[in-house]
Order: C-alpha cells, then sequence, then structure tokens
C-alpha cells in the first residue's frame, strides 16, 4: 500500500495546518476511500437501484459523502438537495454550491422555512402548533429542522429514484448529537465509522474544497452556531477520547491516567451512555414465535429484497 | 519437480444466490484449468457468501448434493478447495471446505473454531467441526485445509504438519478493519493475517496459501490480500486488496525439502512432550488426577490446581504425589 496520507500533506494555502490530526486517529484514507464508495455502489446494486441523494449543508459531513457518492455512481446518479432555513448563513449555501459545481452533479433547492414556519410559527402569526409554538426553543426549532429536511430527502427519493445516503459522522452519533428520524434517518451511511478528525482526513483526501475543511463545524440552526462552541468541546480532543474510551476499551482510570479530565470523561461517558436509544432500532415487545431482530436474523439485503 | 500452479480466486460471492456463485466456480474452474492450474483454491464460503444469519439452513448442501458433484466433474483434471454449508444427516450446519479430486468430493473439512465475538456471531448458527486431518492429494503431496479462524489457534497448523501436510490452505471471509494508520498495510486484519501465514510456513516449512474473498456482505467489507507463502517464510505471491481476480502462482514443490533438510524443525519436533503437558495441564483444569505419563488416574480426584507454585521446579515424583494427596 502506499504511503499513508497526514494532516502535514494538506498544509492548505501556507496559512497553517487545514486541521488537526491527533496520530491514534490518522487512517489509510485511501482504504478508507475504497471502502467507503464500494460500500455506496453495493447498498445501491443490492438494492437495485442506480441513484442516490443526500442533503448538502454546505458542511464537511455532506460534503465528503457527496464526493463519495459521486465516485462510486458518477454525478449524473447523484443529487444534492439544499435545504436551508431562512437564518441559515449564506456561506452554507455558497459552500454546497461549490461542492455541486466541483462535481457536476445534480441539485435542488428547497426552502424549508415555510415548513418550519408553518408549524411553530412566524413573527406574531401562530402555526399549527398553535400560540404555545411561537416560543420553542433553539431545540425544538433544530430538531424540526431536521425532520423537515428528512422529509423532504424521503420524498426527493421517490421523484429521483435513489437511496437516501447518510451523512453522520460516528464522534455525534456517539455523543447522540443528531435528531432521531432527522439527520440520523437514511438508507445506509458510509462515513458513520469516520470519527469527526478521520472524516477531515477523508475529505482532504478525495479533495473536498479547502474553504469547507477548514470552517468551524456547525449544525447551522441559529445564526453563528458552531458545534464545539455549544458543546464546549474541540473535536480532536473529543474524538481521541471516544477512540480511547470506546474503540481501545480503556477505563475511566486509564483515561484519566492518560491526562483527559476526569469530569471531561464522566460527561462523554454520559453523553454516549443516554443516547445508546438513538443508536438502535426501537425495541418490540417479544410475543410471537419468532421476532425481528431477536430470532428472525436475515440480511437486509437477502435475495429478492431488490426492488427489480 | 514440475512446480505446482496455484490458482487463487480472490471473488466476491453473492449473498445467499448459490445458483449465481456456483456459476462463477464453474467458469474459474474453466480458467484456471486453460492457465495449466493444478490446484484452484476458493474462499470461505465461496458458494454462498459469509453473513447468511438465517439464510444458512436455505443454503445448505449435503456432501453428496448432485451440484456439489457436478463441480468436482467440472474441476476434473484439477484439485480444488470449494467452501459451502454443509447439513449432516442429523440437521447440524458446518461451515465446510471440500477437496474436489477425480471428479468426486474427495474430503470435507468442517470449521472448527467458530468466532463468535465481536462482529462475529458463527456460533449461533453453526456447528464446530471435530477433526483436524491433512489429506493426501492427487498431486502426490499431502493438503492441510483449514478455515479462517481456524488457523488464529496454533493447534490447527501445527497438528496439519504433524499429520504430513506439505501445503497449508486457508480459505478465509475476512472482514478487513482497523484502518489505522500506523499498521504497516493500512489495515489491522491484513496485517495480522501476513504474520500469521509467514509464521505458520516458516514453522512447519510448509507452503502457505491464504485464500481471502473481496466484496461486501451488508455493512462488512472483505480485503482479498490473498498470499502463497513459501516454506521458508518468504512471500511468493501477495494479491491485491479489495480486487476481484483469480491470480497464478508456481510453487517449487521441491521447496519443502530443501527447506526441511536445512531446517530441521519438523524432524525436531517433540509432539510427546507436548501431548504429556497438554494432558496434565486439561487434568489440572478439571481437576483430575494424573500419572507421569499423563494419563488421568481412576478414582482420585486431585486438590485445587497450585497456580502460585512453579511447577518446573517440582519432579515429576513429587508433583504426582502432591497431586494424588
Amino acid at each position: 500500500m502506499s504511503r499513508v496520507p497526514g494532516a502535514e500533506d494538506f498544509p492548505g494555502n501556507g496559512t497553517g495546518p487545514l486541521f488537526e490530526l491527533p496520530p491514534e486517529l490518522a487512517i489509510d484514507a485511501g482504504i478508507a476511500r475504497r471502502v467507503t464508495v464500494d460500500f455506496i455502489r453495493n447498498q445501491l446494486r443490492q438494492a437495485g437501484f442506480e441513484r442516490t441523494l443526500l442533503g448538502l449543508s454546505g458542511g464537511i459531513d455532506s460534503a465528503l459523502v457527496a464526493f463519495l457518492a459521486a465516485e462510486a455512481v458518477g454525478p449524473d446518479n447523484l443529487l444534492c438537495v439544499l435545504m436551508p432555513y431562512r437564518t441559515s448563513s449564506d456561506s452554507s449555501v455558497s459552500d454546497a454550491r461549490l461542492v455541486v459545481e466541483t462535481l457536476g452533479c445534480g441539485d435542488a433547492l428547497v426552502d424549508i422555512s415555510p415548513m418550519v414556519d408553518g408549524y411553530f410559527g412566524a413573527a406574531a402569526d401562530p402555526g399549527a402548533a398553535g400560540g404555545e409554538g411561537l416560543g420553542a426553543g433553539p431545540v425544538r426549532r433544530g430538531n424540526l429542522m431536521a425532520r423537515m429536511r428528512m422529509a423532504v430527502l424521503y420524498d426527493r427519493s421517490v421523484t429521483w429514484g435513489g437511496l437516501v445516503a447518510g451523512t453522520g459522522n460516528k464522534t455525534e452519533s456517539l455523543i447522540g448529537y443528531t435528531t432521531l428520524f432527522g439527520d440520523s434517518a437514511c438508507a445506509f451511511n458510509p462515513i458513520g465509522d469516520l470519527y469527526k478528525s478521520q472524516v477531515r482526513q477523508v475529505a482532504a483526501f478525495v479533495g473536498v474544497p479547502e474553504s469547507i475543511i477548514r470552517k468551524a463545524p456547525s449544525a447551522d440552526l441559529w445564526p453563528g452556531q458552531t458545534d464545539e462552541a455549544e458543546a464546549g468541546f474541540s473535536y480532536p480532543e473529543l474524538d481521541r477520547l471516544l477512540f480511547w474510551m470506546v474503540d481501545k476499551r480503556r477505563t475511566d482510570e486509564e483515561l484519566v491516567a492518560m491526562g483527559f479530565p476526569i469530569a471531561e470523561v464522566e460527561r462523554v461517558k454520559r453523553l454516549v451512555a443516554t443516547s445508546e436509544f438513538k443508536r438502535q432500532v426501537p425495541p418490540v415487545a417479544k410475543l410471537g414465535p419468532r421476532t425481528t431482530g431477536v430470532d428472525y436474523l436475515y440480511p437486509r439485503r437477502r435475495p429478492g429484497s431488490a426492488r427489480r | 519437480m514440475q512446480p505446482l500452479r496455484i490458482a487463487l480466486v480472490q471473488m466476491a460471492p453473492r449473498l445467499g444466490l448459490v445458483e449465481e456463485n456456483l456459476a462463477l466456480h464453474h467458469e474459474m474452474l474453466g480458467r484456471a484449468r486453460e492457465a495449466g492450474a493444478g490446484l484452484v483454491v476458493f474462499p470461505e464460503l465461496g458458494l454462498t457468501g459469509y453473513l447468511l444469519q438465517d439464510l444458512a439452513a436455505e443454503v445448505s448442501m449435503r456432501r453428496d448434493d448432485p451440484r456439489l458433484t457436478e463441480l468436482a466433474a467440472s474441476a476434473a483434471g484439477l484439485s480444488a478447495v470449494v467452501s459451502f454449508v454443509e447439513e449432516s444427516d442429523d440437521h447440524r450446519l458446518f461451515i465446510a471446505a471440500a477437496l474436489l479430486e477425480e471428479g468426486s468430493v474427495r474430503f470435507v473439512h468442517r470449521k472448527l473454531f467458530l468466532p463468535t465475538y465481536g462482529l462475529f456471531d458463527e456460533r449461533r448458527f453453526f456447528a464446530a467441526g471435530e477433526v483436524v486431518r491433512a489429506v493426501d492429494s492427487r498431486l502426490g503431496i499431502r493438503i492441510g485445509i483449514a478455515i479462517c479462524e481456524d488457523f488464529w489457534h496454533m493447534a490447527v497448523p501445527e497438528t496439519l504438519a504433524m499429520d504430513g501436510a506439505q501445503v497449508l490452505v486457508n480459505i478465509s471471509a475476512s472482514p478487513g478493519r482497523d484502518l489505522a494508520a500506523i499498521n504497516e498495510v493500512g489495515l489491522g486484519t491484513a496485517g495480522s493475517w501476513r504474520n500469521l501465514m509467514r509464521t505458520y510456513a516458516q514453522l512447519t516449512t510448509s507452503f502457505a496459501i491464504f485464500c481471502n474473498r473481496v466484496g461486501m456482505d451488508e455493512t462488512i467489507s472483505f480485503w482479498g490480500g490473498s498470499e502463497v507463502i513459501a516454506p521458508s517464510g518468504d512471500a511468493l505471491f501477495s494479491a491485491p486488496f479489495f480486487d476481484e481476480g483469480l491470480f497464478l502462482v508456481d510453487a517449487e514443490l521441491g521447496d519443502v525439502r530443501r527447506e526441511r533438510v536445512a531446517l530441521p524443525l519438523l524432524r525436531d519436533e517433540r509432539p510427546e512432550l507436548h501431548l504429556r503437558e497438554l494432558r496434565r495441564i486439561l487434568a489440572e483444569r478439571t481437576q483430575m488426577s494424573v500419572d507421569d505419563a499423563g494419563e488421568p488416574v481412576p478414582g482420585v480426584e486431585a486438590g485445587p490446581p497450585k497456580g502460585a507454585s512453579p511447577a518446573a521446579d517440582a519432579s515429576p515424583a513429587r508433583r504426582s504425589e502432591r497431586r494424588v494427596r
């Protein structure tokens, strides 16, 4: 195999390293690219589809999946749907457009403002939720935005004739920084086992535009929001902690001995435990002789499962 | 001695689609024959795909299944190792590898070690084989066949070599994982398998053949990287990662003799010592008494094993005395 690219291979335009890559999180980006591209191709083929679509936010995660999907099925078979809300930052849309232009893939713009405002209301006009909705806080609003985007994607999946590709990374999944049945809803997810730092590494490797790799990660649910400020962590540090805690099975004592603050260890452990439900399919009460997920166990892509 | 041309079929089986996989096997056997191969090796569960779960009982075959007989006929003039789900007369399901020679199923190896940890769940769906044997081949050599996890247990390649195998064949469906960049080949699994196969080839002074599948079942990618290792432990051939292909490798079988004369490790093996100590260890685990030959002493129960006392310091007489006390 060829030499493994690291952060130092992507220095940017002489303005310092493109991103911080903790050494233990460095992966062979060439293999990651090969596996994820093959994965997309296989998931589609086994389900009887040639096309895929995804919500393109202007951030690095969905940009990376767009690059991988374009490589897997060709840009003609990829639809990127831009779904800004009226408070979304202008750079989100312009960065998303840059991805679409670079790849030459299909795109669609759906302004979700009327959908969200139609429920919570806007200005002083109540929406479907009634007067109470006018006072909805950012978490409720953010969750609804994510679920409206999901609804749009699944509607477009019918008109486009493709499967929805997931764009969530391992870091946000493990700490539960996702909306259930919102941004985490998808037919398959090629990057769900890559930490944010690894997403950056692969994104740089496949040529995601530098402006997207450089900018601060944000759910863009309100102006000026960034993930790291909202949650009070830095991704490289959180990724390192999760890697040693989850992948390398280190105990709390060992993590503290490695230099992680005890308060941080406890907080992240709590986040992981309390979000367990978001990572699993809902439980079914066992009653019959054979129950899906318990003792009726078939490959998702079993023979005959493709739509044609 | 004419070199043996080995054909490694690094294929991507279709999960649960036996007819498609059979067709590919027939095609590959034809191509291998045209290319002058003597031994053709297909990967673990090449006829069915790996992640079968409840499909296992739907794709299983008896040893005398006409589809296997047809495949054996198609392999006439070759030696071929193919893999399928075997259903026994009492309806146990095994992950099996068949050696096809002279138009028939000459030998079947049933996977001995079924990983049921981490991403594996084999013991839930399959029964474990009970027998480890080398087999005489029409090629004039003895072959030791094993399946994937079998080679994560040293006793298997060791026993096959002691049973006279000059060529060890491991067929695998090894899922690629652990992409850490610090790994020599960028993939933790691949690094481990390379170490294992080189080590076994060298320690048994045998050829070691590793045939691993490619493609994907559900979320799992199989990484390929099939290899042929010479009795010196040096790689004769390493297939690319993830790519399908039929790869031909010429092996000088005379190298086995040369290596064993120069490096007589097998001559110096002491199976009786190994057996005696294994018997003692087993007896201690089950708290049975043993005599100096390691044979259990009937009717005498020993105390708990004295883990702290260094056995090497105790004379055999004192040890057995202590144990029957």
